[in-house]
């Protein structure tokens, strides 16, 4: 397969990717448009800290504030974090259970272009009347009601890529239960296999719900249906608990993978085994099942009742205890160790104090009671910041700097890497922190200004202020993002040396096929064991042999454009526009007529054969 | 190292200045509770705070240990621990008394804080005001009294007052951050919960508190304010029956508010009333009851209250609040019109 | 063992659902992908139940007053056949009995396409009858959507057993369509268990009162 060492033209390239089912080539399709995503939710965030740094500012209206907010939510969680994490679990969770590739190729690029073209068009609506304006939760009175597009937009597009999300996860279920490497036992997948594993199943049983609740209310806004129509006999409080069911699980989902990120670093740069590896486990497991048992903590203020509100406080307080578990055991697996300070330890190490203040204010809004005061202020605010950004945001950068040689052979400068960590945590806590005291000094969330005479001016100009160095830290990353591509240095196998997966005993980037042959693993942390036995590698499981690999298709961009099609036609279907119909019907038809060719076009896939396979390596070593 | 030393501090410097700006506005935080029930919440969060500052301490003594005593300084491979079952009981355990050391008082909280059976008793003397949020004000109704007012809650102080809570449009919720936390306005249900106004820290904040509304209910979500007026029980009862007094439109005093008046029965009675006796249901009351307009400390709940402001309002709603339900309601109004208006607005007042 | 394969009647696997490493992808995918299918019809139900009912005013029919048991019966013991003939189906499968089994997938289409039939012919009678139509109140709305929504399922799955039987009519079969067929029927009864569900809850409980 030499020819596909050769540079090839751009449009190639850009065909290339069009068609890629190769998990290594999705991975990085997902961290592009991630990226993408999370600057301008990043930006998003910017307008926000710049309009309420002062009071009574008019650097936005009010309208487009809300719309603002909005879009800063749900880009941040649909189109960044869930996106940008699903990078990290394609570009190394094959390689970390000794796979050649996901359980299903194909569905693996169709989960990428369905969250693309739903995050296309979510965005799309800046430009087509207006965004979003109900609050990434888009509490149904206010969602109904209001006016234009913007909701549609939100309802159209996260189904388009929910659907996407869903099937992905099902994706790495099935690779995880099914293509391990002979002797990977359950007890012996690294800690981010785990935590990929746990927040799959989440996905399956999380998303559904949601994907209902969009439906319903994409029928009351388009199809004239009454679900939350309260004079129809409609009730909002649905939309609240099937948004909740869905939602908080979907926090689960992605702080599970960046406690795995983490769980990574952790062990290799401390040389050390995860300690209580068992523990570890059990405490993700424990966790997401927790996390489908606490939703109505969302919910204290809405009225369910002193029972309803007293058990999910209670159950919700539980979740403290297997997250404890965690801190401490990573604590411990640095205690004894040999720690080195990289980049990626930077972020791992300031992560715990931050996620620390996260959870602590995460059990004390646990508190039913005490909860009538914190909930929908900034005291909520900054909990769920220090969570989402103190937890996934910090693994995000972790995680990129740590795996960016093996996805793309080349490392990041580390100086440069440091400077982006220490603008990125100061302004972090300089953001966040304060506010916790301006949501107790009565100041609510989503205000898009607030009056002069309250004690809030001085805690909102510092929160702004912090806003700036995490935007300085972005540039800086993108910075050196960029001069590190256009030097290309080439590094080997095990560039951080400290290795302990089975990423590192293979190139980087490695491969398309991965493993030449599969390994053999003998324990947790394989690589690291076979280091200290004095190999080089792996003992293969197997003889070299033909490797059968699938075929690239264009059908997933194809369904998923027909869908994104498919979107308008529905949104403009209730203006009474002529060509609305035709455009929903001509999408549909694509998205099928796709699925259809899909289904009777056989796709047995090809083989690399064992001399292809001999040859390439007589020519690495000459 | 040197690093770590200059954040410590900046960390100084963000604490320092935490002090001294307090614990916010005795009249708005909740950090400085002014009744029973934020009493009570109040009394949460310092033990949480504590249990968990206890927590915090703990993992940053064992993080600073590491950090200072396990960096790598040679290339030795440390010994490979699998774990400690001792080590993982004490941190399961431990931490499952805290959580319960915190979850019973949660519990007895929550439902002290959810007890309204006095307000369904028949023949009870408790004080009951049905609060309905609008598009961005709030009807208050003393069903009892059989009075209503908008935007000003006045409420007497050291006894329960009970709420019922609802919405008119879309989803509110009412928030009084020094008496008590919020309740939301749903729009398939009543809500109901109790506050109690505590007289001498009522006295040290003004006798007025501010409340929020802290669901975004679209784009005047931040400026959806209204004041609650805490005095005693006798200085309610005056109140109550001044307002009971007016049975009938004021009349205005002077010749100006006598135009304004005119206007005023024009252009906006249709949706504003000036009685307190409102015998049409909670759907009907449209716009807020300008009965004791006078006596009010805003204008829309966010101006200052004086002629200048009102006057402002009047002209353009919509710069003060956007997206309220009564801009484009009426017809232009001429600088003589709104001084009329002004006077005759500013003259209703049920007490001196 | 290779998709591609020809096989014989000897040769053929005793569970050629799950004799190849796709196969076996396929069939653990898809039990997944029922998993949450399941939470979407649980979600359905419970907005249904929390909506039964729920009307305007007085001029709206309740679901005792429309509900005609002959008419559901019948509709699901067509499918309770169907689900069954597309057994049959899977056991010719296994035994590689291509004739049989496209026999009994006939038979397993026709009865859904009668099921279908009878659910068009029903909404139809309570928009007409009762004036019970998807805008007129929250709990049409829920009904319908409930039961429109298996009744998509249903049409999906008519589609997908069709194609596969007119794409695999001259070939028949092998180790890369038998699993192919195997899900299918899986969705298939799938399709009838969620009905089971609805038949109870909506029909039978909506009747009681």
């Amino acid at each position: 397969m030499s020819t596909y060492a050769q540079k090839k033209g751009f449009g190639a390239t850009i065909w290339d990717y069009l068609t890629t089912v190769d998990h290594k080539k999705i991975a990085i399709l997902y961290l592009m448009a991630g990226g993408l995503f999370f600057i301008m939710g990043g930006l998003e965030a910017v307008f926000i800290r710049i309009q309420l740094a002062v009071p009574n500012n008019d650097f936005v209206s009010a309208g487009a504030f809300n719309e603002i907010i909005t879009m800063h939510g749900t880009t941040m969680i649909f189109l960044a974090a869930m996106p940008l994490l699903f990078a990290f679990m394609n570009a190394v969770m094959p390689l970390q259970i000794g796979a050649r590739d996901v359980a299903f190729p194909f569905v693996n690029a169709l989960g990428f272009w369905l969250f693309f073209f739903g995050g296309i068009f979510l965005n799309l609506s800046w430009f087509l009347g207006g965004a979003p304006d109900a609050g990434w939760t888009s509490y149904a009175s206010l969602a109904v009601h209001s006016k234009g597009h913007g909701i549609d937009f939100y309802v159209l597009g996260l189904q388009i890529s929910g659907l996407g999300t869903l099937i992905g996860g099902i994706n790495f279920l099935v690779t995880i239960i099914n293509m391990r490497a002979p002797g990977m036992t359950y007890m012996r997948m690294p800690l981010f296999t785990w935590t990929t594993f746990v927040a799959s199943a989440m996905i399956l049983f999380a998303f559904p719900p949601l994907t209902v609740g969009l439906t319903l209310m994409m029928f009351d806004r388009l199809f004239g249906a009454n679900f939350f129509e309260v004079a129809m006999g409609g009730n909002t409080i649905i939309w609240e608990h099937l948004f909740w069911i869905f939602g908080h699980p979907e926090v689960y989902i992605l702080i599970l993978p960046a406690f795995g990120i983490f769980s990574e670093i952790f062990s290799t740069f401390s040389r050390k085994r995860l300690f209580g590896y068992s523990s570890m486990v059990f405490a993700t497991v424990l966790i997401g099942f927790l996390g489908f048992m606490v939703w109505a903590h969302h919910m204290f203020t809405t009225g369910l009742g002193p029972v309803a509100n007293a058990i999910f406080a209670v159950a919700t307080m539980a979740i403290g205890v297997p997250t404890g578990i965690k801190i401490f055991n990573w604590l411990f697996t640095m205690w004894g160790g040999s720690v080195k300070f990289t980049t990626p330890m930077y972020y791992a190490f300031a992560f715990i104090p931050s996620f620390v203040m996260g959870g602590v204010t995460g059990v004390m809004v646990a508190t039913a009671a005490a909860d009538y005061q914190y909930h929908d202020t900034y005291f909520v605010v900054a909990h769920f910041h220090y969570v989402i950004v103190g937890g996934v945001v910090l693994a995000l950068l972790a995680g990129t700097h740590y795996w960016w040689p093996k996805m793309f052979g080349t490392m990041l400068n580390e100086t440069l890497g440091k400077i982006t960590f220490w603008l990125f945590f100061i302004g972090f806590h300089l953001t966040f922190f304060i506010q916790h005291f301006l949501g107790l000094w009565g100041m609510p969330r989503r205000v898009f200004t607030y009056l002069p005479g309250q004690g809030l001016n001085a805690g909102n100009l510092i929160s702004s202020i912090g806003a700036a160095f995490m935007s300085v830290a972005v540039l800086i990353l993108l910075f050196n993002i960029i001069m590190t591509q256009v030097k290309n240095v080439k590094v080997g196998n095990d560039p951080w040396e400290d290795g302990r997966t089975l990423e590192w005993s293979i190139p980087s980037p490695p491969p398309f096929y991965n493993f030449k042959q599969l390994p053999l693993v003998r324990g947790l942390d394989a690589y690291w064991l076979e280091k200290m036995a004095g190999k080089k590698g792996l003992t293969p499981a197997e003889p070299i042999g033909d490797i059968h690999m699938p075929n690239s298709s264009f059908i997933p961009f194809m369904i998923s454009l027909g869908l994104f099609i498919a979107a308008f036609g529905a949104m403009y279907h209730v203006d009474d526009k002529p060509w609305a119909l035709p455009v929903l019907i001509i999408g549909l038809v694509i998205t099928f007529g796709s699925m259809l060719v899909r289904s009777v076009k056989d796709d047995h896939g090809f083989h690399i054969h064992k001399e292809e396979l001999v040859q390439e390596e007589k020519g690495a070593k000459a | 190292m040197k690093r770590l030393a200059k954040w410590r501090l900046i960390s100084l410097f963000a604490i320092l200045a935490l002090v001294l700006s307090g614990c916010g506005q005795p009249y708005l935080s909740a950090l400085r509770p002014a009744g029973e029930v934020a009493d009570i919440q109040y009394d949460l969060m310092k033990l949480s705070t504590y249990i968990m500052v206890g927590v915090i301490i703990v993992v940053l003594i064992i993080f600073v240990l590491v950090f200072f005593r396990f960096r790598r300084k040679d290339d030795k491979i440390p010994k490979q621990v699998e774990g400690s079952h001792s080590l993982e009981i004490i941190w399961t355990v431990i931490p499952i008394l805290l959580l319960l050391i915190l979850a019973v008082p949660t519990v007895a909280a929550t439902f002290k804080l959810a007890d309204v059976k006095e307000m369904d008793k028949k023949n009870s003397n408790a004080l009951v005001i049905n609060v309905r949020s609008h598009l961005y004000w709030w009807d208050f109704e003393y069903p009892k009294q059989k009075i209503v007012t908008s935007q000003d809650l006045v409420v007497p102080t050291n006894e329960k007052v009970y709420f019922n809570l609802k919405s008119m449009d879309v989803k509110h919720s009412f928030w009084i951050p020094a008496v008590g936390g919020k309740l939301d306005t749903n729009t398939d249900n009543v809500n109901k919960f109790w506050l109690k106004f505590d007289d001498k820290r009522a006295n040290e904040a003004g006798n007025l508190f501010y409340g929020k509304c802290a669901e975004l209910c679209g784009p005047s979500h931040a400026l959806m304010d209204f004041k609650v007026k805490a005095i005693s029980r006798d200085k309610f009862d005056a109140w109550v029956s001044a307002m009971q007094n007016v049975k009938k439109p004021q009349k205005a005093q002077t010749d100006l508010a006598a135009q304004g008046q005119d206007i005023f029965n024009k252009s906006c009675i249709g949706c504003h009333a000036v009685t307190p006796e409102n015998k049409m249901p909670d759907t009907a009351r449209v716009a807020p009851n300008l009965t004791n307009f006078g006596d009010r400390s805003r204008i829309a709940g966010i101006l200052d209250h004086n002629k200048k402001e009102l006057k402002n309002w009047l002209k353009n709603p919509e710069t003060y609040k956007p997206g309220n339900e009564m801009s484009g309601k009426y017809e232009k109004l001429t600088e003589d019109q709104l001084n009329a208006l002004a006077e005759y607005l500013m003259g209703l007042k049920v007490q001196d | 063992m290779q998709a591609e394969e020809k096989l014989t009647y000897e040769t053929w696997p005793a569970s050629p659902e799950r004799s190849t490493l796709e196969a076996k992808n396929k069939f653990l995918g898809f039990w997944l992908f029922l998993g949450g299918e399941t939470v979407l019809f649980a979600s359905l139900f419970a907005t249904y139940l929390a909506l039964k009912d729920k009307v305007p005013d007085s001029s709206h029919h309740l679901a005792k007053d429309i509900f005609e048991l002959p008419l559901t019966l019948t509709a699901t013991m067509l499918l309770l056949t169907s689900s069954l003939t597309s057994v049959y189906a899977m056991y010719h499968m296994k035994n590689f009995a291509f004739k049989k089994m496209m026999v009994w997938l006939s038979i397993t289409v026709l009865l859904g396409l009668g099921f279908l039939g009878l659910e068009i012919y029903e909404f139809n009678h309570y928009v007409h009858e009762f004036h019970h139509t998807f805008t007129s109140s929250a709990f049409a709305s829920a009904f319908y959507s409930l039961v429109g929504f298996h009744g998509a399922h249903v049409t999906f799955g008519l589609g997908w057993i069709l194609a596969l039987m007119f794409r695999n009519y001259k070939r028949g079969l092998n180790l890369y369509n038998a699993p192919k067929f195997y899900v299918a029927s899986l969705y298939w009864h799938f399709i009838d268990v969620v009905w089971v569900f609805i038949f109870t809850v909506v029909y039978l409980m909506g009747m009681v009162g």
